[in-house]
């Protein structure tokens, strides 16, 4: 996996502010509180086209509500969110998607209550008509999804559900990927084909990731570039394979 | 045998009227989590404005329509509103805020058309069909209520199955943030929810209220019947709706047919039976596996 990643060195000078082209997605200064308690404490990061970012660290380190104040859920304090130049910091959630911004929340957000391919219609659902055959990628894509097409999405594993909300979002064909902690409570073998399956995506069609994974481990092993956060602040942003490198700051931040 | 039969069938026709107006309490519980006690007001408003139109000279269904179409209005209003203002926050504030609009709406009709009693006609005969030497309990109103109802039932079964609103409608009530996230206007959503939740409210009312005495407060008992009809079939289930609304409406027919002074007891009936439900199988009837969401 880690031999099909593209340089990371010339993300990491996008990241340092030296690019040339603007990144997809770029994140500055960015400060978010939940009432009292600081958890995002000017966080600047970018998210390149066509790589993987990585967004690490412990628990509480303010990773989910980084990617909520990103789609909207929850209002920035201060600092400026943009995608493709455009600024979207106080642009509402529901036009996120229609933007191309696709965000799979913590807790994977399967609807129970549809059915498996009810659940990837709502994905299109802000396109109008979509044609069958977009379906039947995710199906290709998704194999084991698709023999539960038509079973409530709550008879789905754990391994099942991240399948079909990363088929849901890509349904919406975003140019970014939002993921909140795609590996939680799954088996070793299920994030490495998840995780195999997304650095497939982002190479062949272009798609950009912005991950957020506490296990460090495996995000760093498909992603190109890491960010590592701690109480709300970015630590250190490099290349992923620097991080890995690093002993000293995976023993300090990344627990492994 | 023909007066089990007459029984049975004056059950079933009050039963599709419980079935509608549980039908429009699950709506409005699946979507927001809110026991919607101004259903009765609600659809007692629409009524008055059918009488009204009914009494300056208009026809029965130039009548039906506009008052479904002001039902509509009034549940989107009231959601739009007063029910904004408290959804997702504590459950009670929603509960004192719906019998609110029950005492407010109830008092409304009040003042604009009056509280004497007053006859609501009938589109069709209220006398039952002749078979072999025998009138049976059916009369052509009672096919003209169980088709009504029939028919919306299935239209929103069209609607929330096999459109595009449909599905926008049941992802914005079962998973408000991802729908969100996927661009889905859930505040519309939720208000077009409790406009059709209002529709079918309305029809309930107008259907109960054919050849029968209205008066602001006609409509709360059947608020009784439909919240146990609703609570029988689990709240949160269509199909538990319809079936809650035909038991309980055989029920209640079969108690005031064959008891003594049993028309007495159908109110105490209601509630016997919603207290036996709820100690033998809380959930309801159709209540789903406990595996999903309370």
């Amino acid at each position: 996996m880690a031999d099909t990643r593209p340089h990371g060195s010339t993300a990491v000078a996008t990241a340092g502010g030296t690019a040339t082209a603007p990144a997809l997605l770029q994140i500055e200064d960015l400060t978010s509180s939940y009432g009292a308690v600081r958890a995002l404490d000017g966080v600047s990061l970018t998210a390149d086209a066509g790589r993987i970012t990585a967004v690490l660290g412990a628990n509480g380190a303010g990773k989910t509500t980084l990617l909520r104040t990103v789609s909207g859920l929850v209002r920035a304090s201060s600092g400026r969110v943009t995608l493709d130049g455009e600024d979207i910091t106080t642009a509402s959630v529901e036009s996120m998607v229609g933007r191309g911004m696709a965000h799979v929340p913590e807790g994977r957000g399967v609807i129970a209550e549809l059915t498996v391919h009810e659940n990837l219609r709502v994905g299109a659902l802000f396109r109008g008509k979509v044609e069958k055959s977009e379906y039947d990628r995710i199906y290709d894509l998704f194999p084991r999804i698709a023999e539960r097409r038509d079973q409530p999405a709550h008879v789905l594993s754990g391994g099942e559900r991240q399948m079909l909300v990363i088929g849901r979002a890509l349904l919406a064909q975003p140019r970014i990927l939002l993921l909140d902690e795609p590996s939680l409570g799954l088996a070793p073998r299920i994030v490495a084909q998840i995780f195999g399956l997304l650095r497939r995506l982002v190479d062949t069609e272009g798609l950009s990731v912005l991950l957020v994974e506490q296990n460090a481990r495996s995000a760093l092993s498909v992603a190109d570039v890491g960010v590592v956060l701690n109480l709300g602040r970015v630590v250190v942003t490099d290349s992923a394979r620097t991080l890995m490198a690093d002993e000293d700051l995976r023993h300090a931040y990344l627990g492994f | 045998m023909q007066y089990f039969v007459n029984v049975t069938l004056t059950g079933l026709t009050e039963g599709m009227v419980y079935s509608a107006f549980a039908l429009a309490l699950v709506l409005i519980w699946r979507s927001t989590r809110i026991v919607n006690f101004a259903q009765g007001s609600m659809a007692a408003a629409t009524t008055f404005i059918a009488l009204a139109l009914i009494q300056a000279g208009q026809s029965y269904w130039v009548a039906l329509i506009v008052a479904l179409l002001s039902g509509l209005l009034l549940g989107a209003i009231v959601e739009r509103v007063v029910i904004r203002r408290v959804e997702g926050g504590p459950e009670l504030n929603a509960v004192i805020v719906t019998l609110g609009l029950f005492v407010a709406i109830q008092a409304a009709i009040a003042i604009v058309f009056g509280s004497a009693f007053q006859s609501f006609p009938t589109p069709f005969g209220l006398e039952g069909f002749q078979v072999g030497d025998n009138r049976i309990a059916l009369t052509p109103n009672s096919v003209w209520v169980i088709a009504a109802v029939l028919v919306t039932m299935a239209l929103l079964v069209v609607l929330f199955r096999f459109t595009r609103i449909g599905l926008a409608m049941r992802a914005s009530a079962f998973g408000q943030e991802v729908a969100r996230l996927l661009g889905v206007r859930v505040g519309r959503m939720l208000t077009l929810g409790w406009a059709l939740a209002a529709v079918v409210g309305s029809l309930a009312g107008l259907l109960i209220a054919g050849g029968e005495f209205v008066y602001p407060a006609y409509m709360d008992s059947l608020i009784v019947f439909g919240f146990v009809a609703a609570v029988l079939g689990g709240l949160d289930s269509p199909i538990g709706a319809i079936v809650g609304g035909l038991i309980l409406g055989l029920a209640l027919s079969y108690v005031s047919g064959y008891v003594e002074r049993g028309s007495a007891l159908v109110n105490v009936a209601a509630l016997v039976i919603l207290m036996v439900v709820l100690l033998v199988r809380p959930g309801g009837l159709f209540a789903s596996s406990t595996a999903r969401r309370a």
